[in-house]
């Protein structure tokens, strides 16, 4: 049996490991096996993690995070957590490709995934001029006309990035106000391709084999309207990711895995949950960082007292 | 390195579309995490199953006329190739258990 596992390999994840491996625990961090780094991943420039006044490209600061957990210790596995039964003092984790695995703490730092819209033909044009990753695909629309939608900061990076290839990008947006950051909304605001598209929501999305527009409902007459496009990108939020951990750990009305206080722990002892998976507010990788710090040390106090006493 | 060869423009005909058995490809490109991400997935995938099923990769970024010709707008796209004919889509990156289920028809 393992000391400390740690599930996922955002910010949240590495950085529990580089303090939990410090601290001699030896853990193993299980990375999900085609999503390790985690959201930050499917970024470009990040500008505003602390210590790179020139910015840093997501991919590269993961596998710097990556690099530095390994450096002390921690073994990382390129698998996905399947299920778990946390509920006994000793926590049980299964794996798609690499069996079962036992330990005495877990730090639970899942994330969240993409919030889809929830129409019935987002998933069968998925592919087809439906994207969720703004990195891998603004490739393939050169000269096209596109729409991001949403209204938070990824809403407004894509669409900047998105205009590197194509010759008009709309943001649809259910309000007529933005929640993205100010420097993010002013640099939309100035790029000529952006064009906003104020309260208004995708309620259909429209194509036999391909996308070919969306159907807009006026959030505040009623009023629908169809869009010409060929490129559809969604970017409207993410959820935490808790499906593992249904019916054993308590969550909050927002969805997040629920917390004692600023600490890390979860109704279960031993198992500690950090990241965005438990904040419902500010999701940035600095928060997350810090909220895997906070775990470290919280399974690091309950490692310590489970030895302390065995041996009294 | 990967274990799965590459397959260009001017290759695909023979190599894909003219192959004896099926062949997925794996349109894939530099700047795409997922695809970084599910390469060597795919590569345990044909060290266990090569018999049966081919794969090969096809970088979008210098084989454009391929990829415009299958309609990719997201990558990873995986497209099954059998006796010419494309016959399985799988978009997106996902874990083997999950791609080994969707490929059940050409390695089960």
């Amino acid at each position: 049996m393992r000391q400390l596992i740690i599930v996922g390999s955002g910010p949240a994840g590495y950085t529990a490991a580089i303090y939990a491996a410090r601290a001699n625990f030896t853990p193993l961090l299980i990375a999900s096996s085609v999503e390790a780094g985690g959201e930050l991943m499917n970024t470009t420039e990040v500008e505003n993690f602390p210590g790179f006044p020139e910015g840093i490209m997501g991919p590269d600061l993961m596998d710097a995070m990556r690099a530095q957990a390994e450096r002390f210790g921690t073994e990382v596995l390129l698998d996905d957590v399947t299920s778990v039964d946390f509920t006994g003092s000793v926590k049980k984790l299964s794996t798609g490709s690499n069996g079962d695995f036992e330990a005495q703490a877990v730090i639970f730092a899942t994330g969240s995934a993409y919030r889809k819209l929830g129409l019935p033909d987002e998933d069968r044009l998925s592919g087809h001029g439906v994207s969720w990753c703004a990195t891998c695909d603004g490739f393939f629309f050169r000269q096209k006309t596109i729409a991001v939608v949403g209204g938070g900061d990824s809403a407004m990076e894509e669409a900047n990035f998105l205009t590197k290839f194509a010759d008009k990008v709309y943001v649809i947006h259910r309000k007529d106000t933005l929640r993205a950051s100010k420097i993010m909304q002013d640099r939309a605001h100035a790029n000529p391709k952006i064009e906003f598209i104020w309260n208004s929501a995708v309620t259909a999305i429209l194509g036999e084999d391909a996308l070919t527009g969306v159907t807009l409902t006026d959030t505040v007459t009623g009023a629908e309207s169809n869009l010409v496009l060929d490129g559809l990108f969604i970017a409207i939020g993410n959820d935490p990711r808790t499906h593992l951990i249904h019916g054993q750990l308590d969550l909050t009305p927002e969805g997040t895995i629920a917390v004692v206080g600023r600490s890390s722990k979860t109704n279960l002892t031993g198992i500690f949950a950090a990241g965005d998976v438990i904040d419902p507010s500010y999701r940035q990788a600095v928060t997350a960082a810090a909220s895997g710090t906070v775990a470290a040390l919280d399974a690091e106090h309950y490692l310590s007292d489970l030895e302390s006493n065995v041996v009294s | 390195m990967s274990a799965a060869r590459s397959v260009t423009d001017a290759s695909f005909d023979t190599e894909v579309l003219k192959s004896s058995k099926p062949v997925l490809v794996d349109f894939w490109a530099e700047w795409c995490g997922p695809c970084r991400a599910v390469g060597p997935v795919l590569d345990q995938i044909l060290a266990e199953n090569g018999e049966k099923l081919d794969i090969v990769k096809l970088n979008v970024d210098e084989n454009p006329q391929t990829a415009m010709a299958y309609k990719i707008t997201s990558i990873p796209a995986m497209i099954v190739f059998q006796n010419g004919e494309a016959v399985k889509t799988i978009v997106g990156a996902k874990p083997k258990p999950a791609l080994e289920h969707d490929l059940a028809a050409f390695i089960a």
